[in-house]
């Protein structure tokens, strides 16, 4: 057996198996391997892909969320600082009010001090008046007896009047 | 002078564990240098004389050439071989017989009588005696004219160790198909590694070589051929394993596969830059012919004689040196020849996969080239 002449037999033995154990690889085992290597391949694609996407998600969520966040905050400080003109307007508002009021109480309480006092004068006079009438008839009773006594009388009474 | 020079050897086995692998080399080469001189001097004269003495010539070319047993260890009778099948197509029709029963005798001396032939082995060629015929004679020619030799068919060594590779390649890539049809996940352990592999011939071989286009088609092929020469490459490197890939037969049979595949599978542009190139002047044209028909043929050649020299020559470097004890006749240059055999093994287990790279490559190239489509000029 010579080293390099090749042997017929070898030959046939070798292209016969080989070409058998390649068809029958490749129907068994190449086809249902490559297959499954190329659909995991994909799927992992897929998901390499799908979780690019859910990143992408996830960031457009943080960024609307900050947004949002931001005119959140944007509104309560609107709001803040109404309520506080509001707060400021209500005081001025209830400060001007008691003030009116206050006022129209104390020119009430001035009117009917007046009122009061003119009445009390008008009263005082009559008394006077009546006291006066009294004391006059008294007196006259006693003094008017004569007619100097009753001019003397009048002199005093007039002198005394204008006191008033 | 010999055994002088044993102390000196053994000494150097010593230290060497110790120094470089380049220092080795050097001990070693000088080694070589020395001792063979010596030791053919010595030894020549008396081969001639007693048919016993040790010829590596022999001892080499049997353990990589092919045979009708596969023989494990021992020697005659008392060897322990496992008998195969040998079938013949003789003018009379098949025969069959075990190769046992030509009792371990390759020189031709033992008749092997069946179906109504007479067979003997000659150095693992089987002869029909002719009619009368006792011993088997040759002309000066080497030409036996007492027998014929009928096709040989054998399940040889190499037929058998071919089978074993099958054998392997079904149970590896029906278990790595099994996984795949039960669930979808990536496998584990062993199948990972096939699946690895595996891809590794997609994505390193085929996709870049033929196109992402057409890879698919022959991916068959070169999963096999790849799968196939490795496996029986590392098998080739067991102790009493069969040298298939470094067979020129089966080389030969692989490298057809390319061609035909080339063949089968060249479009219009390949067959016409192959046969009547365009773009050069018209007398250059059957020139251009000539040369690349024979390219076309030189390329799987290269491959089938690229596959065969390699693997045939890591087996017999490492016979070489394992003989080297044989050949001084001394127990002690084992020493050197076992390291450097283990050495060269391990490189063979780098060049097992290298060649079945190679040869995948190459072919994936070719077919490549083959189904290229070209920018239109």
């Amino acid at each position: 057996m010579d080293l390099i002449t090749p042997e017929v037999g070898l030959i046939f033995w070798q292209t016969i198996v080989f070409l058998v154990l390649m068809l029958v690889l490749a129907k068994f085992a190449w086809k249902p391997i490559l297959g499954a290597v190329k659909s995991r391949e994909e799927s992992i694609n897929e998901a390499l892909a799908s979780a690019e996407d859910a990143r992408k998600e996830m960031q457009n969520l943080k960024a609307d969320n900050e947004k949002l966040l931001q005119e959140a905050r944007v509104e309560r400080d609107e709001i803040l600082k109404e309520a506080r003109q509001l707060k400021e307007k209500m005081i001025a508002e209830a400060e001007s009010d008691a003030q009116q009021k206050a006022d129209r109480i104390v020119a009430k309480a001035k009117e009917s001090i007046e009122t009061e006092k003119r009445a009390a004068m008008a009263d005082i006079k009559n008394q006077v008046a009546t006291l006066s009438i009294e004391i006059a008839e008294k007196v006259i009773g006693k003094e008017l007896s004569t007619e100097e006594k009753q001019h003397q009388m009048i002199e005093k009474m007039l002198n005394d009047a204008t006191l008033n | 002078m010999q055994p002088n020079l044993e102390p000196i050897i053994l000494s150097r086995t010593g230290t060497m564990i110790a120094h470089k692998s380049l220092k080795i080399i050097v001990t070693f080469t000088l080694a070589l240098a020395l001792l063979p001189l010596n030791a053919f001097a010595k030894a020549d004269p008396q081969a001639k004389e007693s048919k016993d003495e040790f010829n590596p010539t022999d001892m080499i070319l049997h353990h990589i050439g092919d045979s009708h047993g596969w023989h494990f260890f021992g020697e005659g009778d008392s060897s322990f071989t496992l008998p195969l099948p040998v079938i013949l197509l003789t003018e009379d029709g098949l025969v069959t017989f075990m190769s046992s029963k030509f009792h371990h005798d390759t020189e031709g001396e033992y008749v092997v009588e069946a179906d109504g032939g007479r067979f003997v082995n000659y150095h693992e060629d089987i002869y029909r005696l002719d009619e009368g015929a006792e011993r088997l004679k040759f002309n000066e020619d080497h030409v036996a004219i007492n027998a014929s030799k009928p096709w040989d068919f054998s399940i040889t060594k190499n037929v058998a160790a071919i089978f074993l590779t099958v054998i392997l390649m079904l149970i590896f890539f029906f278990g790595l198909a099994g996984h795949h049809r039960k669930n979808k996940n990536a496998p584990a352990g062993f199948n990972n590694i096939l699946e690895t592999l595996v891809l590794f011939v997609r994505d390193e071989i085929a996709r870049p070589q033929i196109g992402d286009k057409k890879y698919m088609k022959f991916m068959p092929f070169l999963l096999t051929v790849f799968f196939f020469i490795w496996i029986t490459n590392l098998l080739g490197l067991l102790p009493g394993a069969a040298n298939v890939t470094g067979n020129i037969a089966v080389t030969v049979s692989l490298g057809l596969f390319t061609l035909a595949l080339i063949l089968i599978n060249g479009n219009r542009d390949f067959w016409q830059h192959t046969l009547w190139m365009p773009g050069i002047p018209t007398f250059v044209k059957p020139i251009l012919a000539i040369v690349e028909v024979l390219g076309l043929i030189i390329k799987p050649v290269a491959l089938m004689i690229r596959l065969f020299a390699n693997i045939t020559a890591g087996h017999i470097i490492i016979l070489s040196l394992i003989g080297l004890i044989f050949i001084l006749e001394s127990a002690g240059v084992a020493g050197i020849s076992v390291p450097f055999a283990l050495f060269i093994t391990i490189l063979e287990l780098l060049v097992a996969f290298l060649q079945a790279f190679i040869f995948t490559m190459l072919s994936a190239l070719f077919i490549g080239m083959a189904v290229a489509e070209h920018e239109h000029h």
